[in-house]
């Protein structure tokens, strides 16, 4: 392909997957239980090659049972939510939808907090609810949509914001008639990976797999979709038909990262429009390479989460507090590029 | 490619705009569809596009297509068309070979040299890897051509296509239209506010009022001083140029016989 067609280049996929093995070993090596580096190295390399381990049996338990799942975590919750985002965006054609935008979040939110609330000790049920609730938003979202009679983005978008509006009252109605839990919804809410082990990974795996697959395949018709309804159309495309799947598959994906993740902010809008100034414009590499670079981020944003304080910090204060300045930096380095 | 529309009814979300469109595009040729504000000409071309709900039926060489195979008989470029800004020309015009491809395909190489050909033709060669953002209007306006004319569709529909173009721009845009409908023998419909071009390139003209039919046939049949006195409610001249061309001349009517728009 001639440079004049913006794809997927081998070195830009080679660059990000390096960056992600980077990211990963580093997470792995380094946590808040200072085991040291090279005895982790060591502990990996007994592992592949059935040699002797420095680290005693707690302390390989430590890097198998939680740095190990709670990095893949993080890598899988950025994934989902950077292409989720991207693909939002796509759809409404607007730069600053992210995959919370179709209630997703509120709906989330207000099922965690009424789990919360019913029964604090029931914390175990807090993640289903809370992927059923995002669901529930979003297809609350959609048929208030289709109702307003409109096939368009328009009433979709404004039927998002009156059923996030609505489901955040809730909510916020049900944490004040019991302010003694506020703490655990407040916690829940500020998004992080600190209680991940692999049954998260393994539930959240085939939901963010699946999708990620439908996206990347649908990107092509995302670049078409973004020529308006009737164009695409004209092309044979069904724009109704490809969003609804690519909305519904993004949904998926954002659900299974806020039921294992809580709410994690900023990476479904910051990620992709680093790769769009980077990479380009077109969804053919906007898609894979938010997958690819909102598991980086994450990884890399649980890793100063986890480590830069003795205690831990809330995972979405960092993925703010750091993608902010960043995304500033990324702005003024490409002036020009944006309009 | 050969266009039939008999007895068409169409509108929007239930609401009949045009009523009774009947008319016939032989291979080859252009049509013109004029009218003044509101008549209905983007609703019919639309609706020879199959992008609205209608009645009646809509042929082409006398046949009614399916979604897919309309796609690659039929390219239409809209008024106002969305250029997305960070694609590429070439992205943009690749985008024209979607109803040749499956659901799953990628483009091939045959597929992008299509691409060269086209805006080669267009003398787009040299944008090719410029984004959409940086375009000037006459060069987004040759660059939507270039995404239908990569449909390789045997007919045209073009709505409005020198919209926001000056007199030299539109003129050379009407021009290179004319030549690829000659090279290639595809039949164009486009709808045009300017009557004085819709007269020198159109082969016919169709006259919307109220969205019905009220007057076809060649240019100098249609548009008559009496049908734009009656329909648009302007004084114009009908004038003949040097070597026979049609020129539609609004002139001010005299004080006397001012009277209020309609």
């Amino acid at each position: 392909m001639p440079a004049s067609v913006t794809r997927l280049r081998p070195v830009t996929v080679i660059i990000a997957v390096l960056a992600l093995l980077v990211v990963l070993l580093l997470g792995t090596l380094i946590g808040a239980a200072d085991l040291g580096w090279q005895r982790v190295l060591g502990e990996i390399f007994a592992e592949v090659t059935g040699g002797q381990s420095p680290l005693s049996a707690r302390e390989a338990a430590i890097v198998w049972q939680l740095r190990v799942p709670r990095v893949l975590l993080a890598g899988l919750v950025g994934a989902a939510l950077a292409m989720s985002g991207a693909t939002f965006q796509g759809v409404f054609r607007n730069p600053l939808a992210d995959p919370y935008l179709l209630g997703a979040a509120a709906g989330a939110g207000l099922a965690a907090t009424i789990v919360v609330v019913v029964s604090p000790a029931a914390g175990g049920w807090v993640p289903p609810a809370a992927f059923a609730g995002a669901l529930g938003g979003v297809a609350l979202s959609w048929l208030l949509g289709r109702a307003g009679g409109g096939t368009g983005t328009a009433t979709l978008l404004l039927a998002g914001v009156a059923v996030g509006s609505f489901l955040t009252a809730a909510q916020t109605f049900a944490q004040q008639l019991n302010t003694d839990t506020i703490r655990q919804v407040y916690t829940w809410m500020l998004g992080g990976l600190n209680v991940s082990g692999w049954r998260e990974v393994l539930i959240a795996v085939p939901y963010i797999g699946v999708a990620g697959v439908i996206l990347c395949v649908c990107a092509r018709l995302l670049d078409v979709l973004s020529l308006g309804d009737a164009e695409a159309a004209s092309l044979g495309v069904h724009p109704a038909r490809v969003r609804l799947l690519v909305l519904a598959a993004a949904s998926l994906a954002t659900a299974a990262a806020v039921s294992v993740s809580g709410l994690i902010g900023f990476v479904g809008i910051v990620v992709p429009h680093v790769v769009r100034l980077l990479a380009g414009a077109s969804y053919r590499v906007v898609i894979p390479l938010s997958l690819l670079g909102g598991a980086v981020f994450l990884i890399a944003a649980d890793q100063v989460a986890r480590t830069i304080l003795p205690g831990e910090l809330p995972l979405g204060v960092v993925t703010a507090f750091a993608g902010a300045p960043f995304f500033v930096a990324i702005l003024r380095s490409s002036r020009g590029k944006v309009s | 490619m050969k266009l039939r529309l008999a007895g068409v009814h169409a509108g929007y979300d239930g609401r009949e705009v045009v009523r009774a469109v009947s008319v016939e595009v032989p291979r080859g040729s252009w049509l013109a569809i004029v009218g003044p504000n509101g008549a209905g000409k983007s609703t019919v071309l639309k609706t020879m596009a199959g992008l609205l709900p209608s009645s009646g039926s809509v042929l082409i060489d006398e046949k009614v297509l399916s979604r897919k195979e309309r796609a690659r008989q039929v390219g239409y470029a809209p008024q106002d068309p969305v250029l997305p800004e960070g694609l590429t020309v070439t992205d943009y015009a690749l985008l024209g070979r979607t109803p040749h491809l499956g659901p799953l395909a990628r483009e091939s190489a045959a597929d992008l040299s299509i691409v060269e050909g086209v805006l080669d033709r267009l003398d787009l060669t040299e944008l090719a890897s410029r984004r959409l953002r940086t375009l000037s209007g006459g060069e987004r306006q040759r660059t939507v051509l270039a995404r239908v004319l990569v449909q390789q569709a045997g007919l045209l529909l073009l709505d409005e296509p020198t919209t926001g173009l000056d007199i030299g721009h539109a003129q050379a845009m009407l021009e290179l239209i004319d030549r690829l409908r000659h090279e290639d023998g595809t039949t164009v419909v486009s709808t045009l506010h300017d009557l004085t071009f819709a007269a020198q390139y159109a082969d016919h003209v169709l006259l919307l009022s109220a969205g019905e039919v009220v007057a076809a046939g060649t240019p100098a049949e249609v548009l008559t001083a009496q049908a734009l006195e009656r329909y648009y409610g302007a004084a114009a001249d009908i004038l003949t140029a040097g070597r026979g061309e049609l020129v539609v001349a609004p002139v001010r009517p005299a004080p006397s016989a001012a009277r209020p728009p309609r």
